[in-house]
């Protein structure tokens, strides 16, 4: 099906390349993110009012997972897309592996000011989330697990659990949970985090894989506590649960603009990347969805009412007790060979 | 059917050939265009990748990862197998020995399920067997347990489900072979004095074997590819070969690490259809004539 909508997005382009020979169209670009509400929420805040300022047409794609197609179109030496949101490590890796352009940051003044753990030299943050320790409220009415530690203490906090079935935020958790400070967490010691990993794997009911699934376990009272995502705790609370959860060493994590090498409309696709994080456009998108803005600049604008930024992840003062994902690590060598490990540590 | 044409002459015979091959080539094609060459593709890219390459399946027999896997998928399909016999026989034998109305609504029965999405039946498994579920919910009340029993997110709540899904798959072979046997027979033996059970044991139970071979056959290949029904009700301990193939493209980036999974496991499939075959035709596995 992907596929097919490529093929169909394909032919658009290459009739509008026909077109803009013949008469002098105006400047586009294609733009890919994740889809359903998430991108949504992008298009009104961001993207529309990107398109319009700059006066130029965004044409939207939508793939869970780029990456995959990030490979095959630049490997064809004839990407079809511009500009991806995808989670940062996959502009990381893809920048190593030429798949990515380096970007020229004096030609995108918004990203130069963002502090330099919000940018890499292919990508810019463009909006933040969080794997937090969530829970029950009815469980624990009143002296909920606070930090990863109260998660890996059976005795003080009995209960059900579940972690995410992947290593990412998980390592990270359980190295806290060993005493490490969120912000030392870097390099990661996989060893021992896996070790500490071992101690907690007999209580741990569900390994989740997808954010419903995690939303699912907690909505229906299957699991008393467990890592999940900011957002889907948020949305089953409003959903009426009583579920909650902490920012308390939660690790923050993001996706990021990058833009494909060889890219058909490069130098818009600049301007745009430049323009979407802006901080006011920025500061519009929590306005329709519960994740951060990606420069931490649109907590500065106003757009944002202190009571609904306390709920952010990239929050300054909620960030301060978060440990901030390093996805320099994650596709370091060191960081494959630990993601390579997950699998054999989820048979034993 | 050329047997049956009245003058066999030569040329009447090649038109005959020649107009079969037109009517089945839409077919061929679709076969070829579906099914031969992106599984020969991906076969491909399992040996191939910036030069031939065994670095894939070198890695699927060494790394112990694959190898639990594999046993794994193998113990889930045998039990699955073997508890979707037990349940399938007494109703395939039901419905062949009711009269015909009563034989259509069991066997519309054994079938509806097969409308309803695999997913859909998955979470349905999940809303019974989970820890505020129909089933635990029901047993507290009853004062059965006073915890609730872990039906689910491992090994157990994906057989229950899985079975769920390919029992038609055993019925209806069952059903078919059964059909064939002849009644006589079991006249013939009661004539003789051998009593009910005894005419079953070694008159209908040796003749429905076919079916018997024909069904599991079914049940044990569709259950090595499973992919949903783990994942969802397995808690992610139960990683079945399905789920090694999708975690390869995530880890490796290549679709060659994947295939070769499926390579090895589209293999294991051949080779337990050829054994198959030597006791039994194919024809009658797929085509129940």
């Amino acid at each position: 099906m992907k596929m097919k909508r490529n093929f169909g997005l394909g032919c658009a382009l290459l009739g509008a390349i026909g077109l803009t020979s013949a008469a002098d169209a105006a400047e586009q670009i294609t733009f890919v993110s994740q889809g359903g509400a998430y991108q949504q929420a992008q298009t009104v805040a961001i993207l529309d009012p990107s398109a319009k300022k700059l006066g130029i047409t965004i044409n939207q794609d939508s793939i869970p997972d780029a990456w995959p197609a990030i490979k095959t179109q630049v490997g064809s030496g004839k990407p079809i897309w511009d500009v991806v949101d995808t989670p940062t490590g996959n502009c990381l890796r893809g920048g190593e592996q030429g798949l990515i352009e380096k970007l020229d940051f004096s030609k995108i003044p918004n990203g130069a000011a963002m502090p330099e753990a919000y940018r890499s030299p292919y990508s810019v943050s463009y909006e933040f989330y969080s794997s937090v320790l969530s829970y029950s409220q009815k469980t624990f009415p009143k002296d909920a697990p606070n930090s990863w530690a109260d998660f890996w203490d059976v005795k003080k906090f009995p209960g059900r659990r579940a972690l995410r079935n992947h290593p990412f935020a998980t390592l990270e958790a359980a190295l806290m949970a060993d005493g490490v400070a969120p912000d030392k967490l870097y390099p990661l010691d996989v060893d021992r985090a896996f070790r500490k990993l071992e101690e907690i794997k007999p209580h741990i009911t569900v390994w989740w894989t997808s954010g419903a699934q995690s939303a699912q376990l907690l909505n229906d009272g299957e699991v008393d506590m467990e890592m999940a995502w900011n957002g889907r705790v948020s949305a089953v609370a409003k959903e009426g649960a009583k579920v909650a959860f902490t920012y308390n060493q939660g690790i923050l994590q993001s996706t990021s603009l990058c833009i494909l090498k060889g890219a058909p409309n490069l130098e818009t696709a600049v301007k745009f990347l430049n323009e979407a994080v802006d901080p006011v456009h920025q500061a519009n998108l929590p306005l329709h969805i519960d994740y951060g803005p990606g420069n931490p600049k649109a907590f500065e604008t106003s757009v944002i009412k202190p009571e609904r930024a306390a709920q952010l992840p990239s929050e300054p003062a909620n960030a301060a007790k978060q440990a901030l994902m390093s996805y320099a690590w994650w596709s370091s060598p060191a960081g494959e060979a630990a993601e390579k490990r997950w699998a054999s540590f989820m048979q034993k | 059917m050329t047997t049956s044409v009245p003058d066999p002459s030569k040329k009447h015979l090649r038109r005959e050939h020649g107009l079969m091959l037109a009517l089945v080539s839409p077919a061929l094609l679709v076969i070829l265009a579906l099914i031969v060459l992106p599984v020969g593709w991906l076969a491909w890219q399992s040996i191939y990748h910036d030069g031939f390459t065994l670095e894939n399946y070198r890695r699927v027999f060494t790394e112990d990862v694959y190898w639990r896997s594999f046993a794994l998928t193998f113990e889930i399909s045998l039990a699955v197998t073997v508890i979707a016999l037990l349940l399938g026989y007494p109703v395939a034998y039901l419905a062949n020995s009711v009269p015909k109305g009563w034989s259509i609504l069991i066997l519309s029965l054994v079938v509806l399920p097969f409308w309803t999405s695999v997913l859909v039946r998955a979470y349905a498994w999940l809303a019974l067997l989970q820890r505020t579920g129909v089933i635990n919910q029901f047993l507290r009340y009853l004062d059965v347990i006073s915890e609730p029993l872990a039906l689910v997110h491992n090994t157990f709540g994906t057989v229950v489900a899985t079975v769920h899904i390919l029992l038609p798959f055993m019925v209806l072979p069952l059903y078919a072979t059964m059909q064939k046997i002849p009644n006589d027979l079991m006249q013939a033996g009661a004539s003789l004095g051998a009593s009910p059970s005894l005419t079953f044991m070694r008159v209908f139970l040796p003749l429905s074997l076919p079916g018997v071979l024909a069904g599991c056959t079914m049940v044990f290949v569709l259950c090595l590819g499973f992919y949903i029904t783990p994942e969802l009700l397995g808690g992610g301990r139960t990683v079945m070969v399905s789920m090694l193939v999708s975690r390869n493209v995530e880890l490796y980036n290549q679709f060659g690490a994947a295939s070769a999974v499926a390579v090895v496991l589209l293999l294991s499939v051949l080779a337990i259809f050829f054994v198959v075959s030597r006791f039994i035709s194919l024809d009658r596995v797929l085509g129940q004539k």
